[in-house]
């Protein structure tokens, strides 16, 4: 069964304060570094200087002997614990094995070759310095170009190719592009992103007992990060317990432990004390699984009235040696169609191994496909000399033409981008702004418009481990409500949300429900944060128990009450008997009598007030939709881009508190303006990351975002609850909808770069080549 | 390493520690007087997840050292709210305007708009702006904490 809940309850879609605040307003949450354990001792890593080359000589006599200095380990040190790093899948899917510490030959500035273990991280630095390493350097593999033609990162590998996706060749496809009437092609060469989560990887594990660990740790879900040291350490889940109360962000970063979270774990299983690592901003700036790099070149052919008859993509990402997620590119394959018709599709692409720290996922790790895709329709619409709007309402698939399914054979159904888009232009009157840029224009102001339309696959279904989710409620004998969920928050703030799907599913106060997410040995298994899932699934999850959990409470009354259960309801904690207020009890007493009265519950019925209950969204994805557009102006004399309007048209389904909404939304184009913008990790030649404090990476500020403006359609899904996730599409549209508006603003110049991010010396490049039209 | 004796108020308590030469005060207020509701997120001035109000003024506690604050008066973000738990003006602003999300920066933007907004002082929406482009925030696009601001240069009209 799937009955939307309604869209404006007394606690789904309201915007009720979250219940997070008061903890991180007073100080009072608790991350990973906040975790104090008597005799800690801490880690820092030595880490190779140079991209590429083999370790001839390790000096470690100076370090070992620093006072405070307790241990100088390499990897020979670790060898016995046989350490594996599996993906955030849970096994080693392509990747290159992956070890905590380099034994002979490093492969990035950054590969980590010894670790101190020390009284405090000043000693633990103290002695890292004290470390001589001597090279023999080779040249490195910095681009995709390199690793084209240079010799191998992985001896033991048969070629740089990490990864080979494509779909078969289609000689229809050649044969449209030769007789098209149009036919337009451009490459975007993407950056390499910091993921720049405020609060850095970190952990401390805890041997304790006869081989249990217990491991704080920077998460995106206690129990990946359970089964992920379990596998590596030859371990079962039972023996590592997770804990992680507050995260300060993941966005991926924080998926699955990588090298220096397990190198700290082994430290401890060594030296049997609690150990703790927490990364600094120069390794999260420089070897913590930067994201994104890659290029693409997308070819469109149309036909005379600008609809798409095919598109063709050639993909290639720069993977570095040991990508944190290996197949990163894959979905750009899978939702580079999106929400339009495209009747042929033609897709190769490879990640390739470099001498650069390796890539994970940052949210929406495909989202490079829209970037592409949204600024080609634009190029399109410039050459056929039709409005950028008009070519999107050709090609958009129509209510008429859904279900269907995309050229990978994935089902779209229930998507709404056309009526997106039509609530998005009741909030942007283009004529009127197309006569304000032409006047601008002769004045010599740059004005451009941008506007993108996309759809968001969420809630995966079918990869594991992004299957289902796990809700345990029960009531407790004062009649209040604890909900153990196997989601986890790195702040998107679900001990709100969630607890706001309970209250209004159970009938009481949303102050009488507390959640607990924070460790994996209280709740049932489940992935966590990724791919905009959580409210889909563990939003349905929720449901089902609050379901099976009134259920009883009905029954219990009725019998009590001698009642009918359909006349029965629950209002704000109350249980209520129609037409009979005399006969209203409480939820306490409701459950003192569940919990203690055995005699007077229904012959049969179990004591207690608990219940659990496993979800499965129904589809292989849940779908959301937007269309987004921006205004921006583009200085002449300095290049710099002001944002001077942004308008935000989704439908995420159901919104459970559009304030979290908005808050998803604007994180996300935030994450865009870098992108397309400020952000980028740069490497020099011989594989030096060049950008290693927040002063040379530049993130967003909040001068640089503007007030965004929102407009809702809620359309509900078909998954219990009728949510469909917003996790990541600010961040997906966001940037094509801004790389649109700098085009736009930048016709009378001749075509953008294809290499992000657009700063103002390539924008003043631009415009002093060519004179203005 | 040499250490060296301070006396410092902190939150309203007085403390007497020795503290390495080299400790930077953000350090020395989580480890030694675990104020851990002082983040450290870049260590090298720029993010001001760290800030803190040292006699009266919002200051980078990862570019200071400890010795420096010898004598000084420190409030953090543990000592801003009342003993009853009621949220002072700035956290409960942003509590209403939904300006934080993972929380991790949180701190030190409520440290420095609680530092210019004590007191005699009505700085402008502008000056309020301006002093947040000091600050890095990942997860809100700033969206909540302009909303607070405007919130809290509106008077009793907000």
């Amino acid at each position: 069964m799937s009955v939307p809940i309604s869209g404006a309850g007394r606690y789904i879609g309201q915007r009720v304060l979250r219940k997070e605040d008061l903890r991180l307003l007073t100080g009072r949450g608790q991350f990973v570094d906040d975790i104090a354990i008597p005799g800690v001792l801490h880690v820092a890593y030595v880490r190779s200087q140079i991209a590429r080359g083999r370790i001839v000589s390790m000096d470690l006599e100076a370090a070992r002997a620093l006072p405070g200095v307790r241990a100088v380990l390499t990897a020979a040190d670790l060898g016995q614990f046989n350490v594996r790093l599996s993906n955030m899948h849970l096994h080693e899917n392509n990747g290159p094995i992956t070890l905590p510490l380099t034994a002979e030959y490093v492969r990035y500035v950054g590969d980590p070759v010894a670790m101190v273990v020390a009284e405090s991280r000043y000693i633990a630095e103290d002695a890292v310095a004290l470390v001589y390493v001597e090279y023999d350097e080779e040249d490195p593999l910095i681009t995709v170009e390199d690793a084209m033609t240079g010799p191998l990162v992985h001896a033991d590998r048969e070629s740089n190719v990490l990864l080979q996706i494509g779909l078969p060749p289609n000689p229809e496809y050649e044969r449209i592009l030769a007789g098209a009437a149009k036919v337009v092609t451009s490459t975007l060469r993407h950056q390499r992103i910091a993921q720049s989560t405020m609060e850095t990887r970190g952990c401390v594990s805890n041997p304790t007992g006869m081989g249990e660990l217990t491991v704080y740790i920077g998460c995106q879900s206690t129990h990946i990060a359970s089964a992920a040291i379990a596998i590596a350490f030859g371990l079962s889940e039972n023996q590592v317990r997770v804990i992680a109360r507050d995260v300060g962000g993941g966005f991926g970063l924080k998926a699955q432990p990588w090298r220096e979270e397990a190198g700290a774990i082994a430290a401890s299983l060594l030296l049997r004390r609690p150990v703790k690592w927490i990364e600094d901003r120069l390794e999260a700036l420089t070897t913590s699984c930067p994201a994104r790099e890659s290029d693409i070149t997308t070819t469109m052919a149309f036909d005379a009235d600008a609809k798409l008859l095919a598109m063709g993509v050639v993909y290639n990402s720069n993977n570095g040696a040991y990508p944190h997620m290996p197949d990163a590119g894959m979905p750009v394959m899978m939702f580079m169609p999106g929400p339009y018709r495209v009747p042929v599709y033609q897709f190769t692409g490879k990640a390739w191994f470099t001498n650069t720290v390796g890539l994970g996922g940052y949210r929406a790790p495909w989202a490079i496909e829209s970037l592409a895709r949204e600024s080609l329709f634009d190029k399109a619409a410039r050459e056929f000399g039709i409005d950028p709007i008009e070519i999107r309402r050709r090609n958009l698939l129509t209510s008429s033409e859904v279900p269907a399914r995309n050229p990978l054979g994935i089902e779209i159904d229930n998507i709404t981008p056309i009526e997106c888009l039509d609530n998005l232009l009741t909030k942007i009157d283009v004529p009127a702004f197309r006569a304000e840029q032409a006047e601008a224009r002769k004045q010599g102001r740059y004005l451009g418009l941008g506007i993108a339309t996309y759809i968001e696959p969420t809630a995966a279904n079918g990869i594991f481990p992004l299957l289902s989710d796990h809700a345990q409620i029960r009531i407790d004998h004062a009649g209040k409500v604890i909900a153990n969920l196997s989601t986890h928050s790195q702040g998107q703030g679900i001990e709100t949300t969630h607890a706001q799907i309970i209250a209004e599913q159970l009938g009481v106060s949303v102050d009488d429900v507390t959640i607990y997410q924070d460790d994996s040995t209280r709740s049932g298994f489940g992935p966590g944060g990724a791919g905009s899932r959580q409210a889909v699934v563990a939003g349905g999850a929720i449901i089902r128990t609050a379901r099976l959990l009134t259920d009883k409470i009905k029954a219990i009354a009725a019998h009590a009450l001698n009642a009918n259960p359909d006349d029965i309801t629950i209002e704000d904690g109350m249980v209520k008997v129609a037409g009979a207020e005399a006969m209203s009890r409480s939820l306490r007493e409701i459950a003192e009598l569940a919990y203690g009265d055995a005699k007077r519950l229904p012959p049969g019925m179990e004591a207690g007030l608990d219940a659990q209950y496993r979800y499965t969204a129904p589809r292989m994805f849940t779908h959301a939709t937007a269309a987004h557009a921006c205004v921006v102006e583009v200085d002449a004399e300095t290049g710099f881009v002001q944002i001077k309007r942004w308008i935000s048209s989704e439908d995420c389904g159901v919104q459970i508190n559009p304030a979290i909404v908005e808050g998803q939304i604007a994180g996300g184009v935030a994450q865009a303006i870098g992108v397309v913008l400020h952000e980028e990790f740069t490497i020099d030649a011989r594989g030096n990351p060049t950008a290693v404090t927040f002063k040379d990476y530049h993130l967003p500020a909040i001068t640089d975002v503007p007030i965004l403006e929102y407009t809702h359609i809620s359309t509900p899904s078909d998954s219990e609850g009728g949510f469909r996730g917003v996790g990541e599409g600010g961040i997906i549209i966001g940037g094509p909808t801004l790389l649109n508006a700098v085009a736009d603003a930048m016709v009378p110049f001749g075509t953008l770069p294809d290499d992000l991010p657009m700063t103002p010396s390539k924008l003043l490049k631009l415009m002093h080549s060519e004179m203005p039209a | 390493m040499s250490d060296h004796a301070i006396t410092l108020t902190v939150n309203g308590r007085q403390y007497t520690e020795q503290v390495e030469a080299r400790m930077t005060l953000g350090d020395f207020l989580r480890e030694k007087l675990g104020q851990t509701g002082l983040h450290l997120a870049c260590e090298h001035g720029v993010c001001g997840a760290c800030t803190i109000v040292v006699d009266g003024l919002a200051v980078r506690s990862c570019l200071m050292f400890a010795v420096q604050a010898d004598g000084t008066e420190i409030t953090t973000v543990e000592g801003v709210a009342a003993a009853d738990g009621t949220l002072n003006p700035v956290q409960q602003a942003m509590r209403e305007c939904h300006a934080l999300q993972c929380g991790f920066c949180t701190p030190g933007v409520v440290m420095t708009l609680t530092s210019l907004t004590t007191g005699e002082n009505e700085p402008s929406e502008e000056a309020l702006l301006k002093a947040m482009s000091g600050h890095l925030c990942r997860c809100t696009g700033y969206q909540g904490i302009r909303k607070a601001i405007k919130q809290l240069t509106a008077g009793e009209a907000a």
